[in-house]
């Protein structure tokens, strides 16, 4: 417990909290502050707005081709970070697979801001994915079967009946995609780069401040700390509150996220 | 109004291959044990299950053709369904369960009222009793104004007390609607005390059809005997004497029936056509079963009684006459005119 907690105890003692607090007022921190908010705002959105539909889809499936898309759901929760930036720049950078079509339209992907938002997707969107599956597949198949006899097309069971009762999960595995994305450092340094104020999350601020100012680095820690707790906790309330939806599985692996 | 039925589906290890009409006012009870493909009937009329070959129709309205590739989804088949477990949405409360389904026109407050709920309206799901939730879900499926019912094991959620209660209710809401009805069981005696109509399915297929007292009456073959009830007693069967047929016990000893058969049978003998004393009586019972009592158990005004292979349905006051107790040697009688011969 203490070989636990003891690190994190060590960030907020370091230095007097005045410090930390002072700290956070550099530019460094700011930007990179902001920078986090945009990025992880926009992908959250994406994330719930197109990962709700694919989990719904993947847990209406039984058969073996389930179990083939859940597994490539899951990869890139095991690829190792730098792996994956390496993929999303040979995916989308601009000597990539799709860097010729970018280019054409005029879009240049790599190191902007789109970077940060498509890695931060990439490796955020499986937690997301896989736990509204488990939430889904959690729903005794009588409730929208019973709704369906009710006069209710797919479209009024999924809204009516099947994201209330997956709600909890739904919110869960959201936390977890969010404290994911939010650790986000090793693909978005290879396909976004750091920097600041355009491409410089939280995360990537800690590497650089490590060297500058160790005091601003200690400040972003502690600020990531309290986000991490404040997400596990609010993970705890939701699946509590929702006891009948399936806890996730992935909880134990993914948070807090520290790269 | 009639609804139609034929199909077959592979299950998992048999095809089930089923036929029915069902007319308006009828109510249909499929009977059989667990497995036997009876709940995959009622899927496949709501629409839930397409069969791999079929036809389903109201009247005139072809719900599902697979020849003709016609399968209306189950929101536009007019069904009510009750599921086996309910099946009530536990994220909203009683109100907004009922009036899921509810059209423009439906008697909503009537409804809540017929069946008693109408003080729970604001109460979850989760806080009912089982007997509330049977009728949560009844008046559920009756606020969508069906025109076909289904009932998947309407009863079998209550404890025994609730149960012969809302049998009587669930008669008299039937006699009511006088819908077709398709109502699943693996109780007979539910079975027979809401259904005109019993079909006694295993398998997959339906053996017999039939009322109530037409298949204790003449079961079609052994299976359809014992699940109506009937100790079956095999044994060989051959003519004897004054026509009856003289069928010698596997488990030893000799019984004669009316019925006529020969070879290998089941001798099948309702529990209440048997009846007990100390001694062999001088009535006109020709079958005696002089055993030791296995097991006696009351059902209040009725007492189950085992002796040897046979089992004898008596009066709690004759039973209590007698002084039965298991051990003792008693003499259990049917006469031949209430046994059964079916070919085994």
């Amino acid at each position: 417990m203490l070989f636990l907690l003891l690190p994190i105890a060590a960030i907020f003692l370091h230095v007097p909290p005045a410090d930390l607090v002072s700290a956070l007022g550099t530019s460094a921190a700011t930007d990179a502050l902001i920078v986090t908010a945009e990025t992880i705002a926009v992908s959250m959105l994406v994330i719930v707005l197109f990962g709700t539909p694919t989990a719904y889809w993947v847990a209406g499936r039984t058969s073996r081709s389930r179990d083939l898309v859940v597994t490539l759901i899951e990869l890139p929760l095991v690829l190792p970070p730098a792996v994956a930036g390496i993929g999303l720049l040979v995916a989308f950078g601009r000597q990539g697979l799709l860097g010729g079509t970018f280019n054409a339209l005029g879009v240049d992907i790599a190191f902007t801001k789109i970077a940060v938002i498509v890695a931060v997707t990439f490796v955020a969107s499986p937690f997301y994915v896989r736990t509204a599956v488990s939430a889904f597949e959690g729903i005794d198949p009588a409730l929208p079967a019973a709704a369906r006899t009710l006069g209710a097309g797919p479209g009024r069971v999924f809204f009516r009946i099947a994201m209330p009762l997956a709600s909890g999960g739904l919110g869960a595995g959201a936390a977890l995609a969010f404290a994911r994305g939010i650790g986000e450092f090793g693909a978005t340094i290879m396909f976004a780069g750091s920097l600041q104020g355009v491409t410089q999350t939280l995360s990537l601020a800690i590497y650089e401040q490590f060297d500058i100012r160790f005091d601003v680095a200690l400040a972003i820690s502690a600020v990531l700390v309290l986000i991490s707790a404040t997400t596990l906790l609010s993970v705890k309330i939701l699946t509590r509150w929702h006891s009948n939806s399936p806890s996730p599985i992935l909880f134990a692996a993914s948070t807090p996220p520290s790269r | 109004m009639a609804l139609k039925l034929t199909f077959t589906h592979p299950l998992r290890s048999f095809d089930a291959a089923v036929a029915l009409t069902v007319d308006a006012g009828t109510t249909m009870a499929l009977v059989g044990p667990s497995g036997a493909g009876k709940t995959t009937v009622l899927r496949v009329v709501s629409g839930l299950l397409r069969p791999q070959h079929g036809v389903v129709s109201l009247d005139d309205r072809v719900w599902l053709d697979t020849a003709a590739s016609v399968d209306s989804p189950p929101e536009h088949r007019s069904v009510g369904y009750l599921f086996q477990d309910y099946a009530l949405f536990p994220h909203l409360d009683v109100l907004a369960n009922v009036t899921f389904g509810a059209r423009r026109d439906s008697p909503v407050h009537e409804l809540l009222e017929r069946f008693r709920i109408s003080h729970l309206t604001r109460a979850r799901v989760r806080d009912l009793s089982g007997g509330e939730r049977q009728r949560v879900a009844l008046a559920r499926a009756l606020a969508f104004q069906p025109r076909v019912l289904l009932l998947d094991e309407p009863l079998s959620a209550l404890d025994s007390h609730t149960k012969a209660s809302v049998r009587i209710e669930l008669n008299e809401l039937l006699r009511d609607l006088s819908l077709p009805t398709i109502l699943v069981t693996h109780d007979f005696e539910d079975a027979a005390a809401l259904a005109d109509q019993v079909g006694v399915m295993v398998d997959g297929h339906i053996l017999q059809t039939g009322t109530a007292a037409d298949l204790v009456a003449r079961p079609a073959n052994p299976f359809v005997a014992s699940f109506t009830g009937a100790t079956l007693l095999e044994g060989t069967a051959a003519r004897g004497v004054d026509g009856l047929t003289e069928v010698v016990l596997d488990a030893g000893g000799t019984a004669w029936s009316t019925d006529l058969g020969s070879g290998r049978v089941g001798l099948a003998v309702y529990p209440w056509e048997v009846s007990l004393s100390r001694e062999i009586p001088s009535d006109s019972a020709v079958n005696h079963v002089r055993a030791t009592v296995a097991s006696v158990v009351a059902l209040g005004n009725r007492t189950r009684v085992r002796v040897g292979p046979v089992v004898a349905e008596v009066t709690t006051a004759s039973a209590d006459r007698l002084g039965l107790r298991v051990g003792e040697v008693v003499v259990a009688s049917f006469k031949a005119t209430a046994t059964r011969v079916l070919p085994l």
